[in-house]
């Protein structure tokens, strides 16, 4: 008996499409750059395999210390994080503060990298907001204290805003896992035999936790390991970490820096793989330790400790990312505001005025690129389980594994050979290539939001449609998906916001005719005018909340009078 | 329990059907429905039940496997993709898509090749005959457990199933609700001489139904 | 297969469009190139790094969009080496035509790079129907870029000189040489910086200070030689040795460039600031950014002067477009307006006497709302050094003070 046949041709050939979309250029890319990595290169005017630019990465001043600060910085950043949202769910899970933190956190993870370091920067500088609340209280601080602090030598500043953007992330991440475990249960059982709700949940929920959020705990480490946008905004200087020294040696005038750029990148290839490396290790490690731990059976011990990290953590983590906000906003409207005042003497729109056309232009270009990437990457990723529906087969686990492909591989590590690849197929520098080099990382952030509440929808509303007579294609446009609507708008923000934080590819890709607020914020945060970078700050996170408010509304707009649809 | 497969004309017809999962067969069925008779097939959960539902109606979940026939009439339908077989579905819950309203979720179940003013008074007529006129433009979140229960069956009626496919459709009722409910959905069946297959596990639906009932699941385990 | 993928990506990157069509505008005839360039857009990449030249460049981009029909799109550029390297990945792909860049703000070691490799368009200057007002004679920075001549193969636009500013209220008596500013530096630890060196400001700054202590400054005019480099360059490097212990941050961070430097005069985290812009401190005042009381002056024994220049690479898509927002730069009006202290106070580079009384005119915007006089005594601009120094005090400094 071969029931459903009918699948269309374009359900038939979507995953090779969702393939050839993630995988080839990051294939290509990643060739474009190991070949010139090792000097072969036929039309940048290398023509045999020579170890030569190897030679001449390993000698460029402060390579080395460029190596181990991105290794600090990417496994820093990511046990700072990972520990915070442990925090956050071991003392706050099932209380009142949890729902607080959750529903604050959910629309601060739409702030992009790129603001949330604009912003921590305009705070922890000398001249910054905190050293301003100081200077009130300590006359010596008139003029600023001669610290280093943002483009800190040891890279803590940028720790400090990786922090800020990835706990959110991954707290949201293990929000979303946590119903997979069914945690209530367990924690529940432990408490019975005498342990606190701290200690029950990292002994009981954490280790099954952490194996459902691993590949995001990853894809955390491999961006932090090779962060550029970021980077250059708050990251140390002189020497960069080496995803920014690669990005420099790219945009030098000279063909030879090109070749030494390759050999970096296949060195940030390297040390990614090193780092996850080092991660996995560190994991077992844990697992030794931890389970060493478990089996003590000690049900109190450590508790008081624990709940004050996580207040402590949870404290600072809103307060830097409030006050990061703030500053942002303040700036965008600030008049004269001198050192140490904590305010602006007055508050003006003439930044906005007299720089509009240097924003407008880059807002509509995020925008298209944004919507127009976010509803491609639906369309493919509604077709792809929609393919699992009527195939009745389940392709989930091996999509979600390739859809890390790009989320784990560096930028770095492949845009560079990406860009010559277009550049020699001319199809730079228009916006319809920035639109699908967006794809490529939207397309996993909207399925892996998407797949969760798909998989969840009772499959019995669509049997009963097609046993009423609906055709497939009925039943998925007729019931499906309007009953999911609030989840399809969801997954469009979220992939919008990834659009809109995209630095890299827009950049390479667009090769600088296809100017977004990110690009143009990035260019003009390290010293260009405060007020402006402000401006271009709150509109790179306005474009992504505004998304987010209208999968929020919309939903309830629409179904006002439906008080049966799920609208969150 | 063997049954002789007999040709009805308008009867539904499941002949040697076996349905598997993992290698390991749940049961084999073969049995004939007249139109406007009643089956009732009964055992412990686990057993398959649901899954002779799904796959009478092509809604069988990949884990399972199915070999055998099944014929609507004079058609052989185990070929067919789901939404051409014709065979109604009604579950314990009422599934009202709850983005429409009632006279959307009615709309929804009728041909569409039907005209527009023809559908309006398909829909307010079927209403009526149910106790709900007036209901059309009501969101189905408000309306009470039997008001529900009663559009979905309408819902599926107007569909003009072949046959009516139970799945428990009465167990979340109250138990005053529950009779009144049945004796409707039997009274409809009836009157529209539809054979239908319902798989429960209440004693007092096959009672109600009368006609045949077939245990699966018990004798081989 | 590894003999195979390299034969299939040398292959993809040899692609190039096979016809080339011949698009080398007739340049004996203006006429003909204005009625070209009526249509075209030109992507005009131009470093960003300044609001009021943003501001400029988007004025102008809508005067030759009403007057010529030319559409002009501002490529933002943080550094002009991106540019310079977008042309040169294009040259090494193989595109030869309907290149990205077409006209390029560029000056100094970018264009000795560009022009050495034969990757700029021209000669294509003396065309300009405007270049015939340039001040040939009386500004020789408008006729040899770092140096180098420029052969027509770029069109000046603008004179810019390393001026520096300071807070009258903060600091009475700023220091007038850089021997001076070191000792300031001394008694005033962390007040005194200078951008990354990475950055044409920063690296101006390293020249201004050899000049001052190099014996025979001629020998800056000619390429350094690696024998005489590290012996000439030893008083630079002992002047920051002695200056990094006492500037702002320890000298283990610099400003990233001339907004930022601003910026941290403006916070009060340090003392003096300067800028390539004579006009910097009065238009940030003017904006609000900077206290009334700063003051703009030039070192006592003078300061290096460059011209900012327009070239256009030899794969453009638009030659034509790019001349003609060339000569319009070149305009009197345009000139006049970027002269214009609230609007940039560039200095210009024609010759007033060369203009006709109307457009002299133009030039005459009473001084009174600025604060800060624009320095014009020609007595004071020295010349820039060899592109090449440029370039290998970059190097050197990387070299010492980077990988520490």
């Amino acid at each position: 008996m071969n029931p459903s046949k009918g699948e269309g041709l374009w359900l038939r050939l979507v995953p090779a499409v969702v393939f050839i979309i993630l995988v080839v250029p990051t294939a290509c890319g990643l060739l474009g750059v190991f070949l010139p990595a090792f000097g072969y290169f036929p039309a940048l005017g290398g023509s045999e395999f020579t170890l030569q630019h190897w030679r001449l990465l390993l000698e460029a001043p402060g390579l080395f210390r460029s190596v181990i600060l991105t290794i600090w910085i990417g496994l820093a950043s990511t046990v700072l994080s990972l520990a915070t949202v442990v925090l956050l769910f071991a003392q706050f899970h099932d209380t009142r503060v949890f729902w607080l933190v959750r529903r604050t956190l959910s629309p601060l993870l739409s702030i992009p990298h790129v603001a949330i370091a604009i912003g921590l920067a305009l705070v922890i500088a000398p001249s910054g907001l905190l050293f301003r609340f100081v200077a009130q209280f300590l006359p010596d601080l008139d003029v600023p204290p001669d610290l280093l602090i943002v483009h800190d030598r040891m890279g803590l500043s940028l720790i400090g805003a990786l922090v800020l953007k990835e706990a959110p992330f991954l707290f949201l991440m293990s929000l979303a896992a946590l119903p997979q475990i069914n945690p209530t249960q367990s924690l529940a059982t432990a408490r019975t035999i005498g342990y606190t709700p701290t200690i029950a949940w990292i002994k009981v929920v954490l280790p099954r936790l952490y194996r459902q959020i691993r590949l995001p705990v990853l894809a955390v480490l491999a961006y932090s390991l090779s962060v550029v946008d970021a980077a250059l905004i708050v990251g140390p200087t002189t020497p960069p970490p080496l995803g920014v020294a690669v990005f420099k040696w790219m945009s030098e005038p000279e063909l030879r820096d090109r070749f030494i750029a390759a050999a970096g990148a296949v060195l940030v290839l390297c040390i990614t793989l090193f780092g996850t490396t080092l991660w996995i290790g560190l994991e077992r490690l844990l697992i030794l330790l931890g389970r060493r731990w478990l089996e003590l059976g000690s049900r109190k011990q450590g508790a008081k400790a624990i709940s004050i990290a996580a207040y402590a953590v949870g404290i600072l983590l809103l307060t830097f990312i409030l006050l990061s906000a703030g500053a942002i906003l303040l700036w965008a409207f600030a008049g004269n505001w001198p050192y140490p005042n904590v305010a602006p003497d007055f508050l003006t729109a003439a930044t906005w005025n007299t720089n509009s056309r240097q924003f407008l232009w880059p807002l509509f270009n995020a925008l298209i690129i944004g919507g127009a990437a976010s509803l491609l990457a639906l369309a493919f990723t509604v077709s792809l389980l929609e393919r699992d529906v009527h195939r009745r087969t389940n392709t989930q686990d091996w999509m979600r594994n390739l859809l890390y492909v790009p989320l784990i591989v560096p930028q770095i590590a492949f845009l560079p050979g990406m860009q010559i690849l277009l550049i020699a197929l001319h199809l730079d520098s228009n916006i319809y290539s920035v639109i699908a080099a967006h794809l490529v990382f939207v397309l996993p952030y909207v399925y892996l939001s998407l797949s969760d509440p798909w998989a969840h929808f009772d499959d019995r509303y669509r049997q009963t449609a097609m046993a009423m007579g609906a055709t497939p294609r009925r039943a998925l446009f007729r019931v499906r998906l309007p009953m999911l609507l609030a989840a399809l708008l969801t997954a469009a923000a979220v992939g919008f916001a990834v659009s809109v934080g995209q630095y890299l590819p827009t950049l390479l890709v667009g090769a600088g005719r296809v100017p977004t607020v990110t690009t143009e914020a990035v260019a003009l945060a390290s010293g260009g005018d405060r007020r402006l970078v402000a401006v271009l700050a709150m509109l790179q996170s306005l474009l992504p909340l505004g998304a987010f408010l209208v999968a929020v509304f919309v939903p309830l707009i629409v179904f006002r009078n439906r008080r049966g649809v799920r609208t969150t | 329990m063997n049954v002789s497969p007999r040709t009805e004309e308008s009867g539904l017809l499941i002949r040697d059907l076996r349905i598997a999962i993992g290698g390991k067969t749940l049961f084999n069925l073969s049995l004939s429905i007249r139109p406007g008779e009643i089956i009732t097939i009964m055992g412990p959960s686990g057993t398959g039940k649901s899954a002779l539902l799904a796959c009478v109606s092509g809604l069988l979940p990949p884990v399972f496997s199915a070999e055998g026939e099944v014929w609507l009439g004079s058609r052989r339908i185990d070929e067919l993709p789901a939404h051409l077989r014709k065979t109604g579905l009604l579950f314990q819950d009422d599934l009202l898509f709850p983005h429409l309203s009632v006279a959307g979720n009615l709309k929804f179940s009728i041909d569409e090749r039907m005209g527009r003013a023809e559908r309006n008074v398909t829909v307010e007529s079927a209403l009526a005959t149910a106790g709900l006129s007036g209901f059309g433009g009501r969101d189905p979140a408000t309306l009470s457990g039997g008001q529900r229960a009663r559009v979905s069956l309408l819902r599926v009626l107007l569909s003009e199933p072949r046959a009516l496919l139970l799945d428990e459709p009465f167990s979340k009722l109250d138990p005053e609700l529950r009779d009144q409910f049945r004796q409707y959905v039997f009274n409809e069946a009836r009157l529209r001489m539809l054979p239908v297959l319902m798989v429960t596990h209440d004693p007092a639906d096959h009672r109600a139904a009368g006609g045949q009932l077939i245990k699966i699941g018990t004798a081989n385990e | 297969m590894h003999r195979l993928v390299p034969c299939i990506i040398a292959f993809i990157l040899q692609l190039s469009p096979a016809v080339s069509q011949e698009t080398s505008p007739r340049l004996g005839d203006w006429a003909d190139v204005l009625a070209r360039a009526r249509g075209q857009t030109v992507y005009w990449n131009a470093w960003a790094g300044e609001q009021a030249i943003n501001r400029y460049i988007a004025w102008a981009a809508q005067e030759v969009s009403k007057r010529y029909g030319i559409k002009v799109e501002h490529v933002k550029l943080s550094d002009t080496s991106e540019a310079v390297a977008k042309i040169i990945t294009e040259k090494a792909a193989g595109r030869d035509k309907g290149g990205s860049v077409d006209l390029i703000w560029i000056n100094g070691p970018n264009f000795a790079s560009l022009k050495d490799k034969g990757l700029l368009f021209g000669p294509w200057v003396d065309k300009l129907p405007n270049y015939r007002f340039a001040d040939v004679i009386g500004k020789p920075v408008i006729t040899r870029d770092f140096t180098l001549p420029t052969e027509g193969f770029e069109s000046p636009w603008d004179i810019a000189q390393l001026v520096f500013y300071y807070d009258r209220s903060r600091t009475p008596a700023p220091p007038r040489t850089t021997e001076a500013l070191l000792q300031y530096a001394k008694t005033h630890p962390g007040r005194i910086t200078y951008p990354d060196v990475q950055n044409f400001l920063g690296a101006t700054f390293l020249k201004q200070v050899l000049i001052e202590l190099v014996e025979d400054r001629s020998v800056l005019q000619e390429p350094p030689l690696d024998a005489d480099f590290a012996r000439l360059t030893a008083p630079l490097w002992a002047f920051l040795d002695e200056l990094h212990p006492v500037a702002w941050r320890s000298g283990k961070a610099f400003p990233a460039n001339s907004a930022e430097l601003r910026q941290l005069l403006a916070d009060r985290e340090i003392d003096i600031a300067f800028s390539f812009n004579p006009s910097e401190a009065s238009l940030a005042i003017a904006r609000g950014e900077l206290p009334a009381s700063v003051s703009s002056y030039v070192l006592d024994g003078g300061t290096i002067a460059n011209a900012n220049f327009l070239a256009i690479p030899y794969n453009a898509s638009s030659k034509e477009g790019a001349m003609v927002v060339a000569d319009f730069l070149l305009s009197p009006q345009a000139q006049a307006r970027k002269q214009d202290p609230s609007v940039w106070g560039g200095l210009t580079v024609l010759s007033l006497s060369k203009l006709s009384s109307d457009d002299r005119r133009l030039f005459e915007t009473p001084n009174t709302a600025t604060v800060v006089r624009p320095v014009t005594e020609a007595e004071s601009a020295l010349p820039e050094p060899h592109a090449r120094w440029m370039t290998r005090i970059i190097q050197a400094w990387l070299q010492r003070y980077a990988s520490k």
